[in-house]
């Protein structure tokens, strides 16, 4: 079977301005809208668009965390993926453990393509993916704003810091995603109905021979310095000699 | 004493800015730093490596098959060497996030992504939800301590007076034929890159038409900045997704953001808070991007900026 695996992080909605906890122990997640995580909701569009021009004849979303994430992962199911895997975890996973976990995933459904969005909107880490090619000794395509697959290759266009680069690597590889490859699809009503039939296991971490090691120690949480008001010039004039008594023009 | 390993970045001619910036912050680590460059027929290269402040050693990995910076061909080379290191740092470009974590993984240790201030040897601040949160982590025993460095956050290091010694690794070349290089296509233009530009010049939904949007154009010609658009321009249709700054866009740290016609929504705001000087034009004196402007001018765009554009010039000619 030919098959794509998406990963897909439940974080807090791109829309809600997070605050940071009085105690400094961490951001206010109770009671907020949690979404799918927008990269990895592109990387599924993609996978999705793969399979529905033939390339691929299954699109397996897989998660990880608690229970609550079977609600983003039948949103998943709703847009059109074939079935989900969530590993039970209640802590905060470490990149490294994800891609752990991912590639105890990969070796179970032998996917010729593993997607991700290039980082998730919570911790911002950017890892994941290349942590998991890494470990698999797979390509990597990172910040995928075209993927072609031709034969046994795909050939990715990534947006680099020069432009835009394109590779050709063989498969299975992992790509991430970046923000220009697609715009993802609605859910409709019928699809959100169908998709509470289609299958969604849960695999336990023991089950698949992990033990998280959390690494890194989050010590504190704070806001960011806060900008301040300026000042406000009458005209254009006025602006230049603000900007010529900084150095700026 | 640390020993740490700065990963350098460049272009196949030179080093890139992003190189020094990566280098101020292992020396705010503290310790003997190794500049690695990776690269086919780099001396030159390493040379200029060389010449920086506070390198005490240059590693080369001198190969074709490093002619193209490809994180599956790099990362083993890397991590052959990187036991001897205490820190590995790249910058947190494109190139340095592509990366850093494949090898960290090959290392069996974690990566930091993105520091923004150095605490201690092990312990260092990041920010998380786009900046919305700082977060200070802490590394604890696991070595080498891996890590990209937020390049808004450090000026670049100066020229050097001595010259650090340059020595080829001794390391065997992997054979990776999984990834081919095809090519890489550079922005026709010569206005700089978004990302990385000392000067932008971004416009919104207030200029009305991607014609209009023009003017944009015009006034980051007269500053030699890059473009910019917020998100209400780029879904009207007035300007390209990749010029799109904001939280669902480019996170930028100019030197000079000017933004004309944005009213400053949160989204947009959080990409260009890091910015050191903010100006903004625009029409309505209640627009929330006032209260984080250093310079606010209330105005029509298309009276104010064409002003702008022509004070400019004569600032120009007075100077010459």
């Amino acid at each position: 079977m030919k098959r794509i695996l998406v990963a897909v992080k439940r974080v807090v909605d791109y829309n809600i301005r997070i605050r940071v906890k009085p105690d400094n122990t961490g951001v206010i997640t109770e009671g907020v809208k949690q979404s799918i995580n927008p990269f990895d909701e592109i990387a599924l569009e993609e996978a999705l668009r793969l399979r529905e021009k033939g390339l691929a004849e299954e699109v397996v979303v897989v998660s990880i965390g608690p229970a609550d994430v079977q609600s983003q992962l039948r949103t998943a199911l709703a847009m059109g993926a074939d079935r989900a895997v969530l590993v039970n975890a209640s802590s905060a996973i470490e990149p490294l453990d994800a891609a752990k976990i991912f590639l105890k995933l990969a070796e179970r459904e032998q996917p010729f393509l593993f997607m991700l969005g290039k980082q998730a909107i919570d911790d911002d880490n950017n890892q994941t993916g290349q942590m998991l090619a890494g470990l698999w000794n797979r390509p990597q395509a990172t910040f995928a704003s075209k993927v072609e697959i031709i034969g046994d290759m795909a050939r990715v266009t990534r947006e680099v810091d020069a432009g835009l680069e394109s590779l050709e690597v063989d498969l299975p590889a992992v790509v991430t995603v970046d923000l220009r490859l697609n715009e993802p699809r609605y859910v409709k009503l019928p699809d959100i109905i169908k998709a509470k039939k289609k299958p969604l296991e849960t695999l336990e971490l023991a089950a698949l021979g992990i033990t998280l090691r959390p690494r890194l120690q989050a010590l504190h949480y704070a806001p960011p310095s806060v900008r301040t008001r300026g000042v406000m010039v009458k005209d254009a004039g006025e602006l230049v000699a603000a900007l010529a008594a900084r150095g700026l023009v | 004493m640390s020993r740490i390993l700065v990963i350098a970045e460049h272009d196949g001619r030179q080093l890139n800015a992003a190189t020094a910036k990566c280098l101020r912050c292992a020396q705010a680590i503290g310790g003997e730093i190794t500049l690695a460059v990776l690269g086919n027929g780099l001396s030159a290269i390493a040379e200029d490596g060389a010449r920086l402040n506070g390198v005490t050693q240059v590693l080369t990995f001198d190969s074709p098959a490093n002619a193209h910076p490809l994180a599956a061909v790099f990362a083993p080379q890397l991590a052959a060497v990187a036991a001897e290191f205490s820190h590995v740092l790249a910058p947190s470009t494109t190139f340095g996030k592509d990366l850093l974590p494949r090898l960290a993984a090959l290392l069996d240790v974690p990566a930091i992504s993105d520091i923004m201030a150095v605490e201690s040897a092990s312990r260092f601040q990041r920010p998380i939800y786009a900046g919305n949160a700082i977060l200070t982590v802490e590394a604890g025993e696991l070595r080498p301590i891996c890590a990209t460095v937020r390049i808004a956050s450090f000026d670049a290091v100066e020229k050097a007076g001595t010259v650090a010694a340059i020595q080829p690794a001794a390391v065997a070349m992997p054979a990776v034929g999984h990834t081919r290089f095809v090519a890489v296509s550079s922005p026709a233009s010569d206005r700089p890159d978004l990302q990385t530009a000392r000067r932008v010049v971004s416009g919104g939904r207030a200029l009305g038409s991607a014609e209009k949007f023009q003017l944009i154009y015009q006034l980051a010609d007269a500053l030699g900045a890059a473009v910019g658009a917020s998100r209400a321009a780029v879904d009207a249709g007035y300007a390209p997704n990749d010029l799109q700054v904001g939280q669902t866009g480019k996170i930028i740290a100019p030197e000079l953001y000017v933004a004309l016609g944005i009213s400053g929504a949160i989204q947009h705001l959080t990409g260009i808070k890091d910015a050191r000087t903010i100006v903004a034009i625009n029409k309505d004196p209640d627009a929330p991007i006032f209260e984080i402007a250093d310079f606010g001018l209330v105005a029509d765009l298309f009276e104010a900026v064409p002003t702008l554009i022509a004070a400019l010039a004569d600032r120009a000619r007075a100077r010459t």
